[in-house]
């Protein structure tokens, strides 16, 4: 039970890693690496229920699906980015601010 | 029986609804539906007499009633009383109505609402067949009411003049008077015993449920219906007016059946009434004969002349009514409804040719109705003359004729009551009175019109006998003024013995304690010949004078006017009561109703009404301005409004655009619920 814990704490962690990542940082490609961070710690909850909690193969099938839909939406991101950038001369978040009242 | 009732009831109901909507565009107008109507009740009538005759029954009565309404334990019942009265009457009615029907053809020629004419005709036999037929009080006083409505449509036929719509107003409201009496009556015998219906009344009475002098009263109250119908004294005042309708209208309605109507309610309730009350029906009943003969001397227009005589002869009537010998009054009503029904046609025959010679002589301004312009017009109008003098000497009290009959009866029977109770002594007087004025009168509007020389040739060279349709009934209303239809099978002339007085009986008073109907008849049979000698020589005293003043011309006219003054004023003006009405009765009731009226509008509305709308104006005006606009408008309605402005400005601060202050924001959110959910 005590190695679950590790695991989920260690999950939580970088959890809040990337949470604080997509918070603070200005720049868009951090906070796309703080994303793939909170996908990250999913996978590593996944696996340690895999592990300890009895969900088997499922939570390894899982990790697999994140893993390839972070690469997906990694490429998605990076050409909205490239756009965002194309527009606006920065990939700064806070200049994508056109929507405000 | 019960269904020849009801058919000679529904039959002219019938025809009044036929000629009222489609009789303008029948054929003829539609005067051959209410006709034939008419003559339809005629021949059922003729045939229920003729039932009556063969079963020669005195004791013949069918009384039958339906329940109309229950409410609880009261119940309505209407109902159909047929019996020897009810018969002779019937007959009396169908006769009359169908003659004057007959006539009006001819009188009415022309007439631009000819067919509305005999649609009231028709409503007017059903509403009278009705009273007759009926044998309840409630159901008795809905067709008085409905007669007096026929009354009113008919003499304000021709409303476009001024006085005929007057009198048929007058007609109306003097009528009202005696009906509210009569209703009040009503309900205090219903009151009483608890039903409308004849013989449950009488029995009730009889079993003394109303005694006293509540039943005098109630008897009174009954009574003055039958003073406005019957135009007693002080109500008369309507029916010398009424003559404004068209003649055939006043020979059937007020002269020959409606006002007849009066008289045949007494006789129907005669059991009711109460010794004291018939000492007052008789006296007013005695008074109305000889003040109406007073005035009837000195009027100069025929119909005038006519409508007086039939205030005097209803009197009669009702004078026999209260001696008691009201079959003597009953049998009056009968042979009168002939010869004066037969009076009124001969004198619309000689207005009607009147009218027409001064038509073509392009004369719009004399009187047609004058006699004074009349005279000589014996040889121009053969038929209507000789009519009329049967008439005249039937109306006089000459023997041979019917009037002689059933005038003696009456005298006798107030002989007797007089003879018994010498307080009395004036109700004979006022007969014998009449009995002389009568005759004088009678014979002087024959003298005056057919007689003499004529008042303009031209006009007498105009003058024509009326057609045959309007002749007939003349013939035919003459002849029934014979004895002989009366006294059948006997042939003696001075007595009334025959199938009238053997058929029609007197019925016991129900109030316990007065005479019977045998002391009353006996009382009668004793005063007979005195009563036959005092008539014969008043009648024959009145047309002698008659001749002398106004044939031989041996006493003037002019001069008895002259030195009998202050009588031949008071006779000639009607005794004042027009006058006297309109300045003591109607003059202070309009006055009355000015001062009400200036209640009602200058106090009442303008400043109650009218206060009451300004109150309502400022309250609204405050309300408006101070809570409605300032608090309700300005401070709920818009305040939402400022509300939602206000936060809104500043919520709207929130939408920063910065993606990572609304992550932070759904962090808080989240962090706040994981708060909730762990407490």
């Amino acid at each position: 039970m005590d190695q679950l814990n590790t695991y989920l704490i260690i999950g939580a962690i970088l959890f809040s890693l990337g949470l604080f990542g997509i918070i603070t940082r200005r720049n868009a490609i951090a906070v796309l690496m703080g994303v793939e961070l909170i996908l990250n710690a999913s996978n590593i909850n996944f696996i340690a229920f895999s592990r300890f909690g009895g969900m088997n193969l499922s939570g390894h099938v899982f990790s697999l699906f994140v893993i390839i839909m972070a690469a997906a939406e990694t490429a998605v991101a990076l050409a909205i980015v490239i756009n965002l950038y194309n527009n606006l001369g920065s990939v700064n978040v806070d200049d994508a601010a056109s929507l405000k009242q | 029986m019960i269904t020849y009732g009801f058919l000679i009831l529904l039959t002219p109901l019938l025809a009044f609804v036929i000629q009222i909507f489609i009789g303008k565009r029948l054929p003829r107008k539609g005067d051959w539906v209410s006709i034939s109507a008419v003559v339809f009740t005629l021949c059922l009538s003729i045939a229920m007499l003729g039932m009556m005759l063969f079963l020669h029954d005195s004791g013949f009565k069918i009384d039958k009633s339906w329940e109309w309404f229950n409410l609880g334990h009261m119940q309505v019942h209407l109902g159909i009383l047929i019996d020897n009265i009810t018969i002779v009457m019937l007959v009396v009615v169908a006769l009359v109505s169908s003659l004057v029907h007959i006539y009006s053809v001819g009188y009415m020629k022309g007439d631009p609402r000819y067919s509305r004419y005999f649609a009231y005709l028709s409503l007017f036999t059903f509403s009278m067949n009705g009273i007759v037929l009926s044998n309840n009080l409630f159901s008795i006083y809905m067709f008085w009411e409905l007669v007096g409505l026929s009354s009113y449509l008919l003499i304000g036929f021709w409303f476009e003049k001024d006085t005929a719509s007057d009198a048929a107003k007058k007609a109306f409201l003097v009528n009202r008077i005696g009906d509210m009496g009569m209703f009040i009556g009503i309900m205090l015998f219903f009151t009483a015993t608890g039903s409308f219906v004849f013989s449950d009344v009488f029995s009730g009475v009889a079993s003394g449920q109303i005694s006293g002098t509540l039943l005098t009263v109630a008897g009174l109250c009954l009574f003055a219906g039958a003073v406005g119908k019957s135009a007693q004294f002080p109500l008369h005042v309507w029916l010398p007016d009424a003559m404004e309708g068209p003649t055939p209208v006043s020979a059937l309605i007020h002269a020959a059946t409606m006002v007849a109507a009066g008289v045949y309610l007494m006789v129907r309730l005669f059991p009711l009434f109460t010794p004291e009350a018939l000492t007052i029906i008789a006296y007013v009943g005695g008074f109305t004969a000889i003040f109406a003969a007073i005035i009837a001397v000195t009027q100069n227009d025929i119909k005038k002349v006519l409508a007086y005589s039939t205030v005097s002869q209803l009197g009669y009537m009702i004078l026999a009514v209260g001696s008691g010998a009201y079959i003597a009054g009953f049998f009056h009503l009968v042979t009168h409804a002939a010869f004066k029904a037969g009076l009124f046609l001969c004198s619309g025959s000689v207005i009607h040719a009147m009218h027409h010679a001064y038509h073509k002589l392009k004369d719009h301004e004399t009187d047609p109705q004058d006699m004074r312009n009349m005279g000589g017009l014996k040889d121009k109008m053969k038929i209507t003359y000789w009519t009329m003098v049967i008439c005249t000497v039937a109306i006089s009290g000459v023997p041979l004729m019917s009037g002689f009959l059933s005038k003696d009866a009456i005298l006798a029977g107030t002989l007797s009551f007089a003879l018994c109770n010498p307080v009395h002594f004036l109700l004979p007087l006022f007969g014998f009175g009449a009995a002389l004025l009568t005759a004088f009168y009678m014979f002087r509007l024959i003298f005056m019109t057919f007689h003499g020389e004529p008042a303009r040739q031209e006009v007498h060279n105009h003058v024509h006998e009326s057609p045959l349709v309007m002749t007939a009934p003349l013939m035919t209303l003459a002849t029934l003024s014979l004895f002989l239809f009366y006294t059948l099978p006997y042939f003696n002339p001075f007595s009334d013995h025959g199938w009238f007085t053997r058929l029609v009986v007197a019925v016991e008073s129900s109030v316990p304690g007065s005479l019977s109907a045998l002391e009353i008849a006996e009382g009668v049979d004793h005063a007979h010949t005195s009563a036959i000698i005092l008539s014969l020589i008043v009648a024959g005293i009145g047309i002698f004078l008659a001749f002398a003043m106004y044939l031989k011309k041996r006493i003037s006219a002019e001069r008895m006017a002259v030195r009998l003054a202050i009588p031949y004023k008071l006779s000639f003006n009607k005794f004042f009561m027009d006058e006297i009405y309109s300045k003591y009765l109607v003059s202070p009731s309009l006055t009355l109703a000015k001062k009400i009226g200036y209640f009602d509008w200058d106090l009442y509305d303008k400043y109650f009404i009218n206060g009451f709308g300004k109150v309502t104006r400022l309250i609204s005006r405050i309300v408006g301005i101070k809570w409605d606009y300032d608090i309700l408008d300005q401070l709920f309605v818009d305040g939402v409004g400022h509300g939602t402005r206000f936060f809104g400005r500043k919520l709207r601060l929130i939408q920063s655009g910065k993606l990572q202050s609304y992550l932070i924001w759904v962090l808080c959110g989240i962090i706040v619920i994981f708060v909730i959910q762990t407490m």
